[in-house]
């Protein structure tokens, strides 16, 4: 390698993901719902080069006992899993199964989700908001799921969230990123890390969303729903690294007309 | 007695503890919260806090989800 690219590299390992003081080296984070079995949720998540995973928190089924369990296949020691507070649409079922992951003893960490709409899930922000105050309060890491107004992310990181994860498009519907405007805005107001989640489609979204400054992507249908799980996992990990690299290389601004590459010195 | 765990009725012994229950179960207790009538219980509670009758229990963990199915 020339002593350009390895500083490149260097560079790119000097750019660390750092939430409420935890450090983490993928940019690329992932859902485990909607897989086949929890083989190809572990081929998936490895083929993305993830290291955070969203986990939700439900009922152990006790009368179909199958021996096996999702922390078998992904070692918490390994991986940094997420609990999330998915299907919750009041603050009271938020804060319940938040406790109750806390209570499972993996994590402090919670991805609030208080849903307002069963069909487009978006967040409650009020209840979302008034959610987070407590469990900020009883000590979690809250990384709240929000929309993508940034007067509500701001409010977010005013009552004590580390990070903020706006939504790029209703979850699951693989829109990318529908209001790129917002996203700006909310990158340049709010001072913690962003991450884009929900609405990823395929790689070029991913990658859209770095470019404008995100600190990650979080994503799961776009990769549990592709028709090759595996590969658009691989897919959705050269995109994060391509967008990142391409939002600190620094781009080229837009032109109306052209500025001719080639010197008109020397022409015949 | 009867006793409700994740919402289906159970017959259990009296003066059973969580700790017996998730054995009973089957299940490791070191990757479950458990709820007894809404309260979250510490997991150094699990072989001391005996359940009764009508008690309802709550095991919960963590399952593949990035959004509600």
């Amino acid at each position: 390698m020339s002593q350009r690219s390895n500083e490149r590299v260097r560079t790119m390992q000097n750019d660390r993901l750092i939430i409420a003081g935890r450090e983490f080296k993928s940019r690329l984070w992932v859902g485990t719902g909607k897989y086949k079995d929890f083989v190809e949720t572990k081929k998936a998540i490895d083929a993305a080069g993830a290291d955070v995973v969203t986990v939700a928190v439900r009922r152990v089924n006790i009368t179909d006992r199958s021996k096996e369990n999702l922390l078998d296949y992904l070692d918490p020691k390994k991986y940094t899993i997420l609990p999330n507070t998915a299907g919750c649409y009041t603050v009271e079922d938020a804060l319940r199964y938040a406790r109750l992951a806390r209570a499972a003893g993996v994590s402090d960490l919670v991805k609030l989700e208080v849903i307002g709409d069963e069909r487009t899930l978006f967040p409650d922000t009020a209840g979302l908001i008034e959610a987070a105050k407590i469990l900020v309060k009883e000590g979690f890491i809250v990384l709240p799921y929000t929309n993508d107004d940034p007067v509500v992310a701001k409010k977010l990181v005013d009552i004590g969230c580390p990070a903020v994860m706006p939504l790029a498009a209703p979850i699951g519907s693989g829109l990318g990123i529908r209001n790129p405007y917002n996203l700006k805005i909310i990158l340049e107001m709010v001072k913690v890390p962003v991450i884009v989640d929900a609405g990823v489609g395929t790689a070029s979204d991913a990658a859209l969303a770095m470019e404008y400054g995100a600190d990650a992507v979080l994503m799961n249908t776009a990769i549990a729903g592709a028709r090759d799980p595996i590969a658009m996992a691989e897919a959705m990990k050269y995109a994060v690294a391509a967008g990142r690299l391409a939002y600190k290389a620094g781009r080229i601004p837009r032109k109306l007309y052209a500025t001719a590459s080639s010197p008109i010195e020397g022409m015949l | 007695m009867q006793i409700q765990v994740n919402g289906e009725g159970r017959t259990a012994s009296a003066g059973v503890t969580i700790a017996d229950l998730l054995r009973e179960l089957d299940i490791r207790p070191d990757r479950v919260a458990v709820e007894v009538n809404t309260e979250i219980l510490d997991r150094q509670e699990f072989d001391r806090r005996g359940l009764r009758e009508g008690d309802r229990v709550e095991i919960i963990s963590f399952i593949g989800g990035g959004r509600k199915n």
